[in-house]
């Protein structure tokens, strides 16, 4: 005779909650991110005065993609359990590096965007070295990468300038039969980079890791090589939210207060996304969504007549209110021993 | 290929391991043939979990050889010791807790389809496993963190044999498995050595080595002792192998205490979100209560009620006459109530890892210690020594992290800590798990004195030995509720199992003791 | 214990290491400009120092907790803002009076939310206090209209900042002296000390052990606040005024200082001395970036880069070469 030994509450979740309960938790967060942005953004329209205009829905998209971008860079190290500190830094000095040479004819600009994707690899890779061979936490090291990668930027870049092949430009910014590119990009970014990383075992080793790295460990997982990799892909995403934003801009400019504001803001995208900071749970399609949100705040206040200073204020508030969300579950508790991991 | 000179699967020699200046291997070393379960035996310390490690690739030795199938080896980490046919079973799980079950059985070497994953061919591989070790209940797309700890335990076994390995180590493997588990893990062990591979066996439960294995090698002090056949030694010439010294009898007397004739502690009717229905105990000073049953019946809850970190418990618990709801620990500490917890998870629970000895020792008293927030340094000092010299604490690591000592001699600072308090109730859960044979000694005649002294202690074990030998009655649980109360000469093994599993009092044609110990185990 | 054992036993390998450091660079400084050993010089720079002092007092004690508190920036600025605006809030008798108070208090607040956030709601610090200091900021930026504020500071706010109640030692670098006494008093005589480091080892064991652990961290974030919230009075008594973003160039410097000085990003583990070293040592850093002046070099060979990239670029590396060697983590096993 055996004890029955199933929790309760996953019987109690699955009762109660149909097939939404038989879901995983990065599958829940994708949903939840999804709606919340769903709902925000059918506010925005319905306000609008002129309504949903291809136009706006392209210029929408175009800031969307950049966070979202960024996002993506973010997630894969806090997936691991990580953070990454330097993706604002890196998004900028993508932004300038590519203003100087993604540009004149089509051979220069290939050469260009392969030179910017580069070093966008290579700054996740150094990344990586000094955080995997190096031993030091993420959060320093980036932090002081952030520092080094910036400084660089300052370098490429002096003064805001520089330009960038319109063709190119032209093409990542409009929109065809009213679908905007940069959301196609998106698109290929998660099915030609996102999706095979997932299933690949350093990317599902990516999540072991995050989950518990000492059972990692034992369980003859590649860690080094997983951590690399995360870090080198979240360099390489970053950058390419870099070239997206000089082809939006025409230019490229080394402002310490659009790294800081895309660092930290892609780190609200990444948890509204339903990306765990503990690791070992989490999506890059969650933290689209996650930006997406965090953008239309800045909209709707636009659309309702606030003071679109207050943006920070609003986003800080949405931040506060999705992070306490999560904490909802320490009212469930049964047994206050459980809320101490 | 090398001729195979030697007639053992696996042969280690001259094996030395140091940490710093402490010795955990000298010059060991071990062998074993296929088809065989082989236990290690031995005091925590001893070395039998270091030389696991270095087998299974997780440490390197400072110097010896390996030889496997004839071959000289070496494992610079766990997954050359897999690539080779050694699988380890670890006491901490090696599980992702927010991975599913196939992912984690899979981890390592999952099939591939055009470079990644294939999910499906994974599910079917991780399906095989679990059924070959008797869990085919459990489900391979299940998150492993929704699972309980013994079915985690089954996945963990099948993870390990997913790899095929030639040969399978299991260190404490069974400690979290429910009796049933155990029953199916012990079948599929001796299926396995049947079909040829060689099983090492490292458990503290004599009972089961008993019965599991072929051969059994004692280690002391980082040297092997002895390598005999199983059952060819008593278990006290065993233990005297593993302790170095004469050993009379496993449990001091049980005093004769006078005991107060009000109750100290009281509960009535206490219940709780389903996993505890309707308790009613009382507890006088001197008394220790030993808490029963199978695990996961409501032991662990009660002691945490009763500790105060249940919400929304209803009936009462009195304190001397009086009514308390315990609403947190600190509360439970409190001078009025003075309820000590000993729990669960010495590691985790009961101890700051980092922290020195004499830090953890003084935590939970040293506001006695201090003034209007101010610590007593004297005070506390003269405290401490006190407490390092009544619980025997070893000396070795005593200004160094607490989490270097040996798992004996931090649960001897975990009780240590709480009996700084003063508690006039004490509640223990599995004090003795893991622990070595020598330090249990230790620690019944501690429990004994505390109780001569007029503290009421509340034993939970799941060492049926254990409970007959130190409590006065025991409280046998079911389902949430106490169904059996035993004392005297009804405090038997037979007694304490039938009540476990509920069967009615005086069961008809009482089946032979030993197997009931085995199902309980 | 004798008196000289308790100070040797404040010092630990990473702090030594700060302080060697520390030397190497005041004498590789002296080599350039040999006015960087003389008295006043040094003072100077612990002047500097002080208000770097005490925002990471504030911090360290959260980061022993196993936390983090990224709210600072705008914290400070609060501080900063509130203690020049009082008289807007309070007349202009009180407004003037209780002006430091009023903005320390005001950063006790946010600190007050922050810890709630975290030991009620067990919302992870990094996130919860990200998304305070954008409400801060956006309630900052509310409060003046999105301008510069033009408030000024006080009289008490400028003697705080630049005058010295005692010949010789400048007023910050006073009140740095003194909180920090109180601090390292706390973390290795008080009950409430011993409970921040273990928090920081392992909660769970501590809230077993019969402590409300859940007040440890909400007192840690309500100094941190109150600290940085200090910080930006003093910033503000000494530039005269408070000034937008004035708390942005102090989070990276912050935290590096701390982690600099032995402190465990993890929590548990740190001396107080440490982070002193830390501040000094990061101070000193960028004092020598603006006084040696690489760019005039590089501008020479012809290549024009912004003074701007040396500090960054040095600052960064310098963290990450000093963490190489003594603040690696441990390998899992």
């Amino acid at each position: 005779m055996t004890v029955s030994s199933e929790p309760a509450d996953l019987v109690s979740r699955q009762k109660y909650f149909g097939w939404v309960g038989r879901l995983s938790a990065a599958q829940r967060g994708i949903l939840i991110a999804m709606l919340i942005f769903a709902s925000m953004f059918i506010v925005y329209g319905w306000k609008q005065a002129a309504g949903l205009t291809p136009n706006m829905i392209n210029t929408a998209a175009n800031k969307g993609a950049l966070l979202a971008l960024v996002a993506m860079a973010q997630t894969l190290p806090v997936i691991t359990r990580g953070l990454d500190l330097s993706v604002g830094a890196t998004f900028v000095l993508a932004n300038c590096l590519a203003s100087t040479i993604v540009v004149d004819g089509p051979i220069a600009t290939t050469f260009g965007i392969f030179g910017v994707l580069l070093l966008g690899l290579a700054c996740g890779a150094v990344n990586g070295l000094i955080i995997v061979y190096g031993r030091l936490q993420p959060l320093i090291a980036t932090l002081a990468t952030s520092a080094v990668y910036f400084g660089i930027a300052l370098a490429v870049r002096p003064q805001p300038g520089g330009s960038v092949n319109f063709e190119l430009a032209d093409f990542m910014t409009r929109s065809s039969f009213a679908i905007p590119h940069s959301v196609l990009l998106l698109l290929a970014v998660v099915v030609f980079i996102w999706i095979p990383y997932r299933r690949s075992v350093l990317g599902r080793a990516a999540f072991a890791i995050g989950s518990s790295e000492q059972a990692a460990y034992m369980s003859g997982i590649p860690i080094n090589r997983a951590k690399m990799l995360a870090y080198t892909l979240s360099g390489l995403l970053a950058s390419i939210g870099g070239i997206l934003l000089t082809a939006l801009t025409y230019s490229g400019a080394a402002k310490m207060s659009i790294a800081n504001e895309y660092t930290l803001n892609s780190i609200g995208a990444v948890v509204i996304g339903g990306t765990s900071l503990f690791g070992g749970v989490g999506s890059a399609v969650g933290s689209i969504f996650g930006a997406f949100v965090m953008r239309t705040v800045g909209d709707l206040l636009i659309v309702f007549d606030i003071n679109p200073v207050l943006q920070p204020l609003f986003v800080g508030v949405v931040l506060l209110v999705a992070v306490s969300l999560g904490s909802l579950r320490v009212l469930r508790i049964k047994n206050r021993l459980d809320i101490y991991r | 290929m090398s001729e195979s000179k030697s007639p053992y699967l696996l042969s280690m020699s001259g094996i030395t391991k140091r940490y710093g200046g402490v010795r955990a291997l000298e010059n060991v070393s071990f062998d074993t043939h296929r088809g065989s379960i082989h236990a290690l035996l031995g005091e925590n310390g001893a070395g039998k979990s270091t030389l696991i490690k270095i087998l299974s690739g997780v440490v390197q030795p400072d110097s010896g050889t390996i030889e496997l199938d004839g071959n000289t080896v070496s494992f610079a980490n766990p997954q050359q010791a897999n690539d080779l046919g050694v699988s380890c079973i670890f006491q901490e799980l090696s599980l992702l807790p927010d991975l599913t079950v196939a992912d984690n059985i899979g981890i390592t070497r999952p099939p591939l389809k055009f470079g990644m994953i294939d999910y499906r061919a994974q599910r079917r591989i991780a399906e095989e496993a679990l059924a070959r070790v008797g869990g085919e209940n459990i489900d391979p797309m299940e998150t492993v963190s929704n699972l309980s700890l013994s079915r985690r335990q089954m996945v963990e076994i099948a993870k390990a044999l997913a790899r095929n390995p030639k040969i399978l180590i299991l260190d404490e493997a069974t400690s979290a498995l429910t009796a049933a588990d155990v029953d199916k893990v012990f079948k599929m062990l001796h299926r396995l050595r049947d079909e040829g591979m060689a099983i090492i066996y490292i458990s503290h439960r004599m009972p089961e080595i008993a019965e599991l294995a072929d051969t059994c090698t004692v280690y002391r002090n980082g040297t092997k002792v002895e390598t005999f056949k199983n059952g060819t030694k008593s278990d006290s010439a065993v233990v005297e192998m593993m302790i170095g010294r004469e050993y009379s009898s496993v449990y001091p007397a049980k005093s004769s205490r006078p005991t107060a004739t009000k109750p100290i502690l009281k509960v009535s009717d206490f219940s709780w979100n389903d996993e505890l229905n309707g308790i009613d105990l009382e507890m006088r000073t001197g008394e220790i209560v030993g808490l029963g049953g199978l695990d996961g019946q409501g032991q662990r809850q009660l002691q945490l009620g009763l500790f105060g970190t249940l919400i929304g418990s209803s009936g009462s618990v009195e304190i001397n006459g009086t009514t308390v709801k315990l609403n947190s620990p600190k509360m439970a500490k409190s001078d009025d109530i003075g309820i000590a917890l000993v729990p669960e998870d010495r590691k985790y629970e009961g101890l700051m890892l980092s922290m020195t000895v004499r830090e953890n020792l003084s935590f939970a008293a040293v506001e006695k210690m201090s003034r209007m927030g101010v610590v007593d340094k004297r005070a506390e000092e003269a405290a401490i020594d006190e407490m390092i010299a009544l619980l025997k604490i070893k000396a070795d690591g005593i200004d160094g992290p607490v989490g270097a000592l040996s798992g004996g001699n931090q649960q001897k600072v975990v009780i240590g800590k709480w009996l700084m308090t003063k508690p006039r109730i004490i509640l223990l859960n599995d004090p003795t798990r893991g622990i070595d044979v020598g330090t249990k000694q230790e620690i019944y005649q501690l429990l004994q004195k505390l109780a001569a002294e007029g503290c009421a202690i509340l034993l939970y074990s799941t060492d049926y030995d254990e409970l007959i030998g130190c409590c006065d009655r025991v409280l046998v649980m079911y389902d949430g509720r106490i169904v059996r109360t035993l004392a005297g000469d009804d405090l038997n093994e037979t007694n304490l199992v039938s009540a476990a599993l509920n069967l009615p009092e005086q069961a008809a044609n009482r089946p032979e003791p030993k197997k009931l110990q085995e199902a309980s185990l | 214990m004798s008196v000289s054992g308790v100070i040797a036993r404040q010092f630990d390998r990473a702090t030594l290491i700060a302080f060697a450091c520390v030397i190497v660079l005041l004498l590789i400084g002296a080599m350039v400009e040999p006015a960087f050993l003389s008295p006043k010089y040094l003072i100077q720079q612990l002047h500097t120092a002080s208000f770097l002092g005490v925002v990471a007092s504030g911090v360290m004690l959260v980061i022993l907790l196993g936390h983090i508190d990224l709210s600072i920036p705008w914290t400070i600025g609060v501080g900063g803002m509130m203690a020049t605006g009082a008289t807007g809030f309070l007349g202009p008798e009180w407004g003037v009076t209780l002006a430091v108070p009023f903005g320390v208090l005001c950063g006790a607040l946010i600190g007050t939310v922050n810890g709630l956030g975290v030991a009620y709601l067990r919302a992870p610090a990094m996130i919860f206090t990200l998304g305070m200091n954008a409400v801060a900021q956006g309630l900052m930026v509310y409060h003046t209209g999105g301008f510069a504020p033009q408030d000024r500071a006080t009289e008490f706010m400028r003697e705080l900042a630049v005058g010295h109640f005692i010949p010789g030692i400048p007023n910050p670098l006073l009140i740095w002296i003194i909180l920090g006494a109180a601090i390292v008093f706390m973390l290795n005589r008080s009950v409430l000390g011993r409970r921040i480091y273990a928090v920081g080892n392992q909660e769970r064991s501590v809230f077993l052990s019969g402590v409300d652990t859940r007040k440890v961290i909400l007192a840690c974030f309500i100094f941190s606040g109150a600290c940085a919230a200090l910080t930006g009075v003093l910033l503000a008594g000494w530039a005269n005024r408070s000034y937008q973003a004035m708390g942005d160039p102090y989070l990276l410097p912050t935290i590096a200082a701390i982690i600099l000085g032995g402190t465990n990003v993890l929590g548990g583990r740190g001396k107080y001395v440490g982070t002193v070293a830390g501040v000094i040592l990061i101070t000193i850093l960028q004092s020598m970036l603006s006084v040696v002046q690489p760019q005039r070099y590089f501008a020479q060979l012809g290549v024009d880069i912004p003074a701007d990239t040396f500090r960054q670029v040095v600052f960064g590396v310098v963290i990450i070469g000093m963490l190489l060697i003594y603040g690696r983590q441990q390998l899992v096993r």
